[in-house]
């Protein structure tokens, strides 16, 4: 049978992809917003095997609540991308700057 | 010999990682995300194998019907210049690989643990529902997070309307108020001349 450690590799596994895709495309603003996305996948599909596995469903609740932030988090992220291209005609993480951090 | 169940797992956990490494990778962000929807389906997938029908379900409606489809909007509304975007591809992949690595390393080792070798659960009894079950633990004890869960929704549909809008001093539009505030004579002088006289 399946067991709780082939879906808890799974989740690492996407995990390690998403902080690797992280440093290949930090220039991209919109693909590092997709990394984070996948990212709480990876996250999501541990807090489900581990749900299933202990028959507790509290794990499934949090994963619902996640969902939502993380859809909150999208769309505030968006905004902010489009205001963001609005100004300054570029989502190249170079550009953007004023801070001088 | 393996089941039908254990065939379903490692192929779609296949599809997923492969997808998943596509994602990075594109050159197109478009492709990036059309693959990351791939990755979310095949999760959907899982997750009702797992027994969590309802959350495979909402990820289908709400993340690949509508987060997914914001992503793609806004990539396709945006005129991004992709090859200014791949500088540094090369450069960064070598230390982005050695650090995935090693966190992969990390977790396996700590995952791979004997503690985590829990027995597969009883199989639900006939007519248990997952949805029903899940909304019966949401709305007694989880009502007040579920009411802060809204909230948060709330704010982001005010912030994400907030940052977008923009008044431009230009453009012309109708203002009814102001339209129907007005008055006959604010447009219409009326002149009071004597005739002429017809020579």
């Amino acid at each position: 049978m399946i067991g709780l450690t082939d879906y808890l590799v799974l989740g690492a596994i996407l995990f390690s992809i998403s902080v690797a895709g992280i440093f290949i495309n930090r220039k991209n603003l919109i693909v590092l917003l997709m990394c984070i996305e996948l990212m709480l996948l990876a996250v999501n599909i541990n807090f489900i095997a581990f749900s299933h596995f202990r028959t507790d469903l509290a794990g499934q609740v949090f994963v619902f609540f996640i969902l939502t932030v993380a859809a909150a988090e999208a769309a505030i992220g968006l905004a902010i991308l489009v205001v963001l291209f609005r100004n300054r005609r570029s989502i190249n993480v170079l550009d953007v700057d004023e801070l001088k951090g | 010999m393996i089941t039908f169940n254990q065939f379903v797992f490692y192929l779609f956990s296949a599809i997923m990682v492969i997808s998943a490494l596509r994602m990075i990778t594109v050159r197109n962000p478009v492709h990036a995300v059309l693959h990351l929807v791939l990755t979310f389906f095949t999760a959907a997938v899982l997750w009702v194998q797992l027994g969590a029908e309802f959350l495979g379900i909402v990820l289908v409606l709400v993340y690949v019907g509508a987060v997914m489809v914001l992503f793609v909007f806004v990539v396709m509304m945006l005129d991004i210049n992709i090859a200014r975007m791949r500088e540094g591809f090369v450069r960064f992949l070598p230390v982005g690989l050695v650090v995935a690595l090693i966190m992969l390393g990390e977790m396996l080792v700590v995952l791979t643990g004997r503690v985590f070798r829990l027995a597969p659960p009883p199989m639900p009894p006939a007519g248990y529902s997952n949805t029903e079950a899940l909304a019966g633990v949401l709305y007694t004890g989880y009502v007040y997070p579920f009411e802060i869960a809204a909230f948060v929704l709330l704010v982001a549909i005010i912030a994400a309307i907030a940052l977008t809008l923009r008044r431009r001093p230009g453009t012309l539009h109708q203002d009814p108020a102001e339209q129907i505030r007005v008055r006959a004579r604010d447009r219409l002088r009326i002149v009071k001349m004597d005739a002429e006289k017809r020579s």
